[in-house]
Order: C-alpha cells, then sequence, then structure tokens
C-alpha cells in the first residue's frame, strides 16, 4: 500500500482546559488536494500547525512521507517544512522585506539561491499569480487584501513544493477576488503536482479546490468523501454547514 | 482568598517566568553560535542599535556631565575642594552615569522597538511563516539582535563616556572658570583604566539585557494591539529595572571594599 503524504491518527491537542483536537484522523494520499472544513474555532489552523511542527500535541501521531513528526528534532522539522508550501490566512508576509524578497525567502534561506537570480524567479512567480514586475520592489504594505494573498500563494509555491497548505485562502476577499485565488490555487497545485491540504469555511471554495472533503466538529473528523458526495453525505453536521443554516444540531450545541 | 493562597499562587508564578525567561535565554545565546548566521541582520541590528541612539546618548551623557560638574562644585566649594570637580566627572561618567544612562535610554528605545517589532511578527503569524519556510526564528530575529545588544552597547558608552567628560570641561571651563589644562590634566591623573573598562563590562550585559527583555517580550506577546503594547512595556520595564539591579551587582562585583 501507498504511504500516505500526510497522515494524523488519533491527534489530541488542548490548550488548558480547552480541548480543541480530540482524536483526530485524517490522511491525504500524494497528488490529492484534500480541504477540511468547519466552524470558527474548531482547530483547523491548530491541525495545520500539528503537521508542521509548530505546535506539538499531546497525544496521536502526525506523519510525512512516513516520518513521524511528534517528538522530532527542530533541524528534522525544518527538513519536513522544506517539502511544504503554506499560504496564511492573513497572508503574514513580512513587512521588513520587499515583495520579491517575500516570495525567494524560501529559495534564498532554504535553498542558498544567489540574490539575484532569486529576484528573477520571484518575478516570474508573482506573473504566474498574476502581478506584474512593478511589485516587486514594493513593500507588503502598500498592496491590497487580494494582492497580499497573491503574494502569500507566490510564496508558498516559490520553492516549488510537494505539499502546500491553504489556511483559510479566501477569508476576507469579495467573491470576484476569492474566485481569481481559488482558479490559481488549483492552477499551481495542477502545475507542481503538489499535494494540497486547505481549511475553509467557505463553501464555493471548498466545492472549486477540492478532491475530498473532511468536516472537523469538536476535535473529530466527522465525515470524510469526494467533493461530489458532500451534497448527500446523510450527516446532520455537515448538511447544516453546508446550508448555512442557523438551525439544527450544531446551532442546538450553541444553544446549551 | 486565603492570603497564604495569594503569596505562593504569585511565587509559583514568579518561578515559571524566571524559567521560561532561562530556557530563553539559553537558547537564544546558543543560537548565537551555531550557524547558520544571518550577517546582512546583523549588520542592519548594528546600525540600529548602535549608530541611531548615538543622538540619544550623547545628548543625555553631555547634560549629565554637565549637571554633574555644576553639582560638585556647589557641594564641593562648601569644604574647599573645588579642584576635585575634573576627578568626580570622570570617575562618575565611566563608571555609572555613562553605562546607567546609556543603558536605560537603549532600554527606552531599542527594547520597545524590538519587543514591538518582533511581537507583530507573532500575532500576524510571520513567526510561524518563517518556521515553515524552514528559517529558525531564533537564529533569523534573536541571535543577531543579541549579538547586535553586547556589541554596540560598549562602543555607544564609550563615546557616551566622551561626551560626558567633554559635558563636564565645558561647564568647568567655561562656567566655573577652570584652567582648561589644569583641568584636563586633573582629569587624567585621576582617571584609571578599571573605571572605563568596568563601565564598558556593565554596558555588554546591559546590552544584552536589553536585546533579551525586548526579545522574550515581543516573541510571548498574545492577543492583538493589546498583547503587543503590553509587551513593548513589559520589555522596557524589566529591562530598566534589571538593568539598575545588575548595576549595583556588578559594582559590588568590581569594587567592594569591606570597612575596617
Amino acid at each position: 500500500m501507498e504511504t500516505p503524504k500526510i497522515k494524523l491518527d488519533n491527534v489530541h491537542k488542548s490548550f488548558d482546559q480547552k480541548i480543541v483536537l480530540d482524536g483526530f484522523n485524517m490522511e491525504v494520499s500524494a497528488g490529492e488536494s484534500v480541504v477540511v472544513i468547519g466552524g470558527s474555532g474548531v482547530g483547523k489552523s491548530v491541525m495545520l500547525k500539528c503537521i508542521q511542527g509548530i505546535l506539538i500535541p499531546e497525544n496521536g501521531s502526525v506523519q510525512v512521507d512516513g516520518d513521524e513528526v511528534v517528538g522530532m528534532s527542530t533541524r528534522k522539522i525544518e527538513k519536513v517544512n522544506r517539502k511544504i508550501g503554506m499560504l496564511f490566512q492573513g497572508a503574514a508576509l513580512f513587512d521588513s522585506l520587499p515583495v520579491w524578497e517575500n516570495v525567494s525567502f524560501g529559495l534564498i534561506q532554504g535553498k542558498k539561491t544567489p540574490r539575484k537570480e532569486a529576484k528573477e524567479i520571484a518575478i516570474d512567480v508573482l506573473a504566474q499569480v498574476g502581478l506584474g514586475a512593478d511589485v516587486a520592489d514594493l513593500s507588503p504594505a502598500e498592496l491590497s487584501g487580494g494582492m497580499q494573498k497573491r503574494v502569500g500563494l507566490a510564496r508558498a509555491i516559490a520553492t516549488k513544493p510537494e505539499i502546500i497548505f491553504f489556511d483559510e485562502p479566501t477569508t476576507g476577499l469579495d467573491p470576484i477576488m476569492a474566485d481569481v485565488i481559488n482558479d490559481l490555487i488549483v492552477k499551481s497545485v495542477k502545475e507542481l503536482g503538489a499535494t494540497a491540504l486547505s481549511i475553509t469555511h467557505d463553501m464555493a471554495s471548498a466545492r472549486k479546490i477540492a478532491d475530498r472533503i473532511v468536516m472537523l466538529y469538536k476535535g473529530k473528523a466527522i465525515w470524510a468523501g469526494k467533493v461530489s458526495e458532500i451534497d448527500n453525505s446523510g450527516n446532520p453536521y455537515v448538511e447544516q454547514f453546508i446550508a448555512g443554516k442557523a438551525e439544527g444540531p450544531i446551532a442546538m450545541e450553541l444553544k446549551r | 482568598m486565603n492570603f497564604l493562597a495569594l503569596v505562593g499562587r504569585a511565587f509559583i508564578k514568579f518561578l515559571g517566568v524566571t524559567g521560561r525567561l532561562s530556557i530563553f535565554t539559553t537558547l537564544s545565546v546558543s543560537h548565537c553560535f551555531r550557524p547558520p548566521f544571518f550577517m546582512r541582520l546583523l549588520m542592519k541590528q548594528m546600525i540600529e542599535i548602535g549608530y541611531y541612539s548615538l543622538p540619544v546618548v550623547g545628548l543625555t551623557t553631555i547634560f549629565a556631565g554637565m549637571v554633574l560638574a555644576l553639582q560638585s562644585y556647589t557641594g564641593f566649594s562648601r569644604f574647599g575642594a573645588e579642584g576635585a570637580v575634573a576627578s568626580v566627572v570622570i570617575i562618575s561618567i565611566t563608571r555609572e552615569l555613562g553605562p546607567v544612562l546609556a543603558g536605560l535610554m537603549v532600554a527606552g528605545r531599542v527594547g520597545a522597538s524590538m519587543a514591538a517589532e518582533i511581537g507583530t511578527m507573532r500575532v500576524t503569524e510571520q513567526i510561524d511563516a518563517l518556521k515553515t519556510l524552514s528559517t529558525n526564528p531564533f537564529k533569523y530575529l534573536i541571535a543577531p539582535r543579541i549579538i547586535a545588544g553586547l556589541l554596540m552597547l560598549p562602543l555607544l558608552v564609550f563615546v557616551g563616556d566622551i561626551i560626558g567628560v567633554f559635558g563636564g570641561y565645558i561647564v568647568g571651563v567655561y562656567k566655573l572658570g577652570f584652567n582648561p589644562a589644569n583641568y584636563i590634566s586633573s582629569t587624567w591623573e585621576h582617571f584609571e583604566m578599571i573605571d572605563l573598562l568596568s563601565g564598558l563590562v556593565k554596558a555588554a550585559v546591559f546590552g544584552l539585557i536589553i536585546s533579551i527583555m525586548g526579545c522574550y517580550h515581543g516573541y510571548n506577546s498574545k492577543g492583538g494591539a493589546q498583547g503587543v503594547g503590553a509587551a513593548t512595556t513589559n520589555a522596557v520595564v524589566s529591562a530598566s529595572i534589571l538593568i539598575l539591579t545588575f548595576n549595583y551587582i556588578l559594582t559590588e562585583l568590581f569594587f567592594a571594599t569591606t570597612p575596617s
């Protein structure tokens, strides 16, 4: 059997008394695009950070390419992260660096690419996400939210990673810009042949970029299936979430 | 709540902070000696801490030297010891006022800016982004600031010492009417290398304290703008208190004498 690209097995993570992940299980195969959906604060970002070794789960196993990340040394985690690119929710661009240095940061620091060559690559990658060379020397603060997201995407794909994480890629964007970002994500993942793991509560985005969808609720994966199956999931939590209704089992929980 | 429980809780909290700070300091210092080294960032921090702090330190020490000359003259004239002004100025500036004033001013200027910058990076996920780009934040953000603080504070204090002594000279010669040659010769006569060296050692320790406090509070800031604001305040306050505490400890180590 082929080793999954990413595997989370019975992952538990809590902050003080608050349990965030409570036995979460998920597998992502190589070349697959999986989207994890769920309400705000259910632990989607925590799950991503556990895979990258930024947060350490109390229990369970997190594997990337069959390598156990939990308990791994910082140096080895850095090596694992070289396979991963990430688009952050707020883009998380480095304010102190111009746009081109943000895009080529992984190349300069991780792959020791000379700065001149790195700038040329950055301009090429910026073009792939629809931004001109004139943007390269600007500071991130001079860009709009949509442009910052595109620079964040350029940074995520610049090192040609095997795995790309997208953390709420369309949050805070207007519907047209959100669709532009979704298209860019699909295009970039396809061109790189990468494995993609996204987290979102935007169903339009999930339907567009996912091969498979996993729903996270109360720290557990309560449903998983192909994107075509989500409308007939038979799971009341999923049905309520995709319909965006206030009434339903999730609302019942909120009322208690 | 029980009074003892309150004291106990405060004490446990204090131990927790001390432990976290010790681990942070050990990690930070160990990363200063392990490659990769970010020379470009180190140069940037050296300019930020050293060059841009020069006006603040220069202005502080020149006025400190001037006031010191004036005060010692008016005080010493009560028992006819006006001639000691030059020696009092140089000893006070090099041993105490230079390092302490420079340390406190740089803590306000640089410590606050470090905490605010790193704190903002923390709350906007830029530090997480560094990790996902296989860059250790301790090496990229913290080690250059610690090395720069350690190296630049002694240089700043050395320049501040010269400016402070010059401030005393201006007041001594142009206001109090000392003979310039006598003032200079009196300054040299009572100057000892240990005065300068002890001040520079203090400065290096203060530089380390300022950088570590700025980085620690920024790196551990939480929340949003409010968290960054609190981190900035805590960085300046804790650095200032530690500077004054370590000033006493180092003075005791260098100059402690037992009364006969």
